[in-house]
């Protein structure tokens, strides 16, 4: 269904783009919300329709998958309907919905509906991020939900590290989008094209320009994919914003970031693969040393979690750097367990501080794993899911990125990559053995304030949710391939 | 299907009891319980097994993910069901004894004991080298944390020297097994051919150097065997280490036999260094576990020269030797964990003097220490001797070292078994220190039971490992 270029009443395929749209409609019924309901009933009101929506967007990103075996582009070829935006939707609303949940036990008072209303509203950007046909989409997609994750990472006004997690990201974001607005901007002016497959197409390709437009491009996304050295934002906007926001950011930026740079290197700049698929793997590596060692010393669970995920991106990055199809399939399978650990990872972590009512440290877990069993058994499955232990699907994943470098020649990535992952094992390791292996600590301050804490169903539920796909994720990888090399097939590999 | 049921027994029996609010007693009651079961499944193995067949028995298949060729194959040959049934039976020994001794938190406890015996039993029945590595990675987990959290005072030291140790090895054995298999387009051991990758190879070799542990790679052997619960420390002497046997028999002596020749004479020199400086060492040792430790060591590198000596007869007596030395060196830790408990302490300045009066203790310590020094007619000497004389024809020098370091394993031997019962009674060891009581027996006695039967017959083993032309004789046997 590609449109003619003399568009006067573009066709609109309302079907791919409901998710976004369903999203949306959440965001402003929160709002609306937000006004009209009594506060006594706000936070049930804006939970149920948040949740809502991005069950509604993951079902329809699933029809979309469903009735999408080939690719579409939409609306003058600036949208593109395929399964891989579609999966990768499917993602977002699953991880926002965690994001939900977990967001449920946190008492906050103001701002209800509005919090609600930009989660939504972020998980409808990402949607229509990864969907994105031409470097317009993708730069309006990307400033859409960026916008909306400053004010969530702020959004704890009380807070002072969480006004200046905001600051410090909306700042360093802006730079991040600038570079990719310029990057778009030399692209344009080396091929005088937008659309990704026209930029393919187009002449121009020897242009300077156009080499140093694509590195550009490459720059703005790492910054959203947190990948070093473009990461420098990522511990402090962590550790200060609401955790259940943190939560969110680390699975489901990440995927959209990763997915869209995959998509635009490999749909417009496949003849230049030997200069990015350098430039990538150089990120990767960066990313690698520097997540690693710098969670090595960290005390705060958070910030700790944060250099994990930049370290993480680093091995999802060598996917993208073996631009071959199995990478892609690395990529899109990674991102699963990946995704659910991390939100879990980041749940746990909010438990313990609606317990202590603090920030959470190595020091303030000790002993806590014997007294919060299904907390601690959760943490361990989450540990051992980002180490690449067995019986979680992290160790496929890490087998499969691995398995698309040697595909790819890499075979020095390969090395780089097992060596990476045994240093994070220390660290990994670090957070569950401060929980069982160090006594319950004796200090006064680690008494939980106020007798046992409230329970909390809804992020027990988000958290067993995260267990359950990260261990079935090991069990059950034929399906999720094939769900992964079908999106994948929507790539001109 | 039997092998399955093998693995997945004590998996599950895991699970069970993590998730079930059972009492202290109920728990280790349902943890023995399973542990003996799996036992029983063992033998029910063993006695439908035809040892005669040179191919994979008791096997089962299902795919795991076809794209790159991995599947959930296991079974069981010959030499790899008696590892298997070593596995079981000082698995029962060791959670018998935590049942004994009353671990506290015992769910956490008894749940990761199972776990790591169904994880070993995977190891041996692995036949996809992914899979291989799920197990022998899953091996890792309960280690950890039953070393780091029922250990002794360094434990935490201990346990994390010991994950990272092992880590660095296994994870450059996924490297290999990434590049070996994607290179013959299936994991499965049983289609993939050979390699002659020296770097595949070596990423093999240190992961199985770390495990066993060879002379480079040993520094995590004394901290993690003495900080263990000993009956822990049990198993990982006993048995985990015969995960390394397992590897290099069946992974890098069957796929790479290029690199096995090229290699070779370094792997034997490092072995035979091993043996001597392990056996020295254990002379050295102030207390029973830090002997046993590295007698562990030595008798470790023993095996392995066997396993290079390019020799079925090697082969045969590194198999029957891995048994014996699993058995033994388990029950020398049960004994000096029985030994804790009535003095406090396993430090022989501190004890002497413990037979007067202990009959049961004071028999079982010497049979168990005649064993371990390998005297003539034990099953302990009948596997020494087959490796050496295996060995004897990669060089005289390997067969010489060998039987010096049989000589050290006496003196060893016979200053533990000295510094702890006779001599005069040291301050630790009071007067009512009792002996041996029936449930420590109950322990104890089975493992020298199998330990003497073995010892009568050790043909049982040797000549029920590789059948007909084993593979790995037919591909070592091409050496010059």
């Amino acid at each position: 269904m590609i449109v003619a270029a003399s568009i006067v009443t573009p066709k609109i395929d309302w079907l791919a783009l409901s998710p976004a749209l369903a999203l949306l409609a959440a965001a402003a019924i929160c709002l609306l919300g937000a006004v009209l309901v009594p506060s006594g009933g706000r936070r049930i009101f804006s939970v149920t329709v948040a949740g809502a929506g991005f069950i509604v967007a993951g079902v329809l990103a699933a029809v979309v998958f469903d009735r999408t075996p080939q690719q579409h582009l939409l609306i003058a070829e600036s949208m593109s309907r395929d399964r891989l935006a579609a999966l990768t939707q499917v993602l977002v609303a699953g991880f926002g919905l965690a994001a939900v949940l977990v967001s449920w036990g946190d008492r906050r008072r103001d701002h209800v509906g509005e919090y609600y209303a930009l989660l939504a509203a972020a998980g409808g950007g990402m949607a229509f991020f990864v969907s994105a046909g031409n470097l317009m989409t993708l730069f309006l997609g990307l400033e859409w939900f960026s916008i909306s994750l400053y004010i969530l990472v702020a959004l704890d006004t009380h807070r002072k590290e969480s006004l200046e997690a905001g600051l410090k990201y909306l700042i360093v974001g802006s730079f991040g989008s600038a570079i990719l607005l310029f990057g778009s901007a030399l692209t344009y002016g080396a091929t005088g094209e937008l659309g990704f497959n026209a930029i393919r197409i187009a002449k121009g390709a020897d242009d300077p320009l156009f080499v140093a437009g694509m590195a550009m491009i490459i720059a703005g996304l790492a910054f959203k994919a947190s990948a070093a050295p473009f990461h420098m934002w990522t511990p402090d906007v962590y550790e200060g914003a609401p955790t259940a926001v943190t939560a969110f950011m680390s699975a489901a930026t990440k995927a959209v970031a990763l997915v869209v740079t995959l998509r635009v290197l490999v749909t417009a700049f496949p003849e230049q693969a030997e200069i990015w698929s350098v430039a990538i793997s150089v990120l990767a590596v960066v990313s690698l040393v520097i997540g690693n060692l710098a969670a090595l010393a960290q005390k705060s669970v958070k910030r700790l979690l944060a250099y994990s995920s930049v370290s993480q991106a680093g091995f999802m990055l060598i996917a993208i750097a073996a631009d071959n199809e199995l990478g892609g399939k690395a990529l899109l399978f990674y991102l699963i367990p990946y995704g659910a650990a991390s939100i879990g990872a980041f749940a746990v972590v909010a438990a313990r501080e609606r317990e202590l009512g603090r920030e959470v440290t190595l020091g303030t877990l000790e002993g806590w794993g014997w007294e919060r069993p299904f907390y601690g058994a959760a943490r361990w499955v989450f540990m051992l899911g980002f180490a690449g232990f067995p019986f979680t699907g992290g160790m496929i994943g890490k087998f499969y990125v691995f398995s698309a470098a040697y595909e790819a020649g890499w075979w020095w990535l390969i090395v780089i990559g097992v060596i990476a992952t045994a240093l994070s094992v220390y660290y990994y390791l670090a957070v569950v053995r401060s929980m069982y292996m160090r006594p319950a600590s004796a200090r006064a301050d680690l008494v939980v304030a106020g007798g046992s804490p409230p329970p909390d169903p809804a992020l027990e539920l988000a958290i067993g949710a995260a267990v359950v796909v990260t261990v079935g994720s090991f069990f059950f990888v034929q399906p999720l391939i094939d769900l992964a090399t079908k999106a994948v097939a929507s790539l001109p590999f | 299907m039997l092998t399955s049921l093998l693995i997945v027994l004590p998996l599950a029996g895991a699970l069970v009891v993590w998730a079930a609010p059972l009492p202290r007693e109920a728990t280790a009651a349902l943890a023995v319980l399973v542990a003996l079961a799996e036992v029983a499944l063992w033998i029910v193995t063993l006695v439908g097994f035809d040892f005669a067949s040179p191919v994979l028995q008791n096997s089962a298949q299902h795919e795991w993910f076809g794209d790159l060729g991995v599947s959930y194959t296991v079974g069981f040959y010959g030499f790899s069901l008696w590892l298997a049934g070593l596995t079981v039976v000082v698995g029962a020994a060791s959670i018998g004894f935590g049942a004994w001794v009353g671990r506290d938190r015992a769910r956490a406890y008894y749940g990761l004991m199972l776990f790591l015996i169904g994880a070993v039993v995977g190891v041996f029945a692995a036949q996809d080298l992914l899979l291989f590595y799920v197990f022998f990675e899953a091996m890792l987990i309960p280690i950890y944390v039953l070393v780091g959290v029922w250990g002794g005072p360094n434990r935490i030291s201990a346990t994390v020297t010991f994950v990272i140790y092992t880590m660095a090895g296994s994870l450059l054995m996924l490297a290999s097994i990434i590049v070996f298999g994607l290179s013959q387009g299936t994991f499965s051991l049983i289609d993939s051919g050979t390699s002659g990758n020296d770097w595949v190879f070596l990423g093999f070799l240190v992961a199985f150097a770390v495990k066993a542990p060879l002379l480079p790679f040993h520094g995590w052997l004394r901290a993690a065997y003495t900080e263990a619960p000993p009956e822990v420390a049990a198993l990982l002497s006993g048995v985990v280490s015969k995960a390394a046997v397992y590897g290099l028999i069946w992974i890098v002596l069957r796929h790479f036999p290029g690199p096995v020749n090229s290699w070779r004479t370094v792997v034997l020199v490092l072995a035979a260094a091993g043996l001597v400086y392990g056996s020295v060492l254990a002379f050295r040792q102030p207390d029973v576990r830090g002997v046993v430790a590295y007698s562990s060591m030595g008798q470790m590198s023993l095996i392995v020269l066997g396993i290079f000596a390019a020799d079925n007869l090697g082969l045969t007596g590194a198999i029957l030797h891995s048994v014996s030395h699993g058995l033994v060196s388990a029950a020398m830790f049960l004994l000096a964990a029985m030994l804790i408990q009535r003095t406090g302490t396993d430090r022989f300045a501190d004890l002497g003097g413990l037979a007067k009066g202990r009959p049961a203790l004071a028999t079982i310590v010497m049979v168990v220490g005649m064993l371990t020094l390998a005297v003539p007619g034990s099953a302990n000497f009948a596997g020494e001797f087959s490796i050496l004389a295996g060995v004897f024809t990669q060089g005289w020098g390997y067969a010489v070292v060998g039987a010096v370091a049989i000589v050290l394993a006496a003196m060893y031997t016979l200053r533990l078994i000295s510094g702890v019962l006779h001599r005069d009674r040291d301050d630790a060891v009071q007067e009512e220190s009792l002996d041996l009581r029936l449930g420590e027996l109950a322990l104890v006695v089975p493992l020298v039971a199998i330990l003497l039967a073995l010892s009568v017959w050790p043909a049982s083993i040797t000549e029920r490992s590789f059948p007909g032309s084993a593979p790995v004789t037919s591909s070592s046997a091409a050496s010059p």
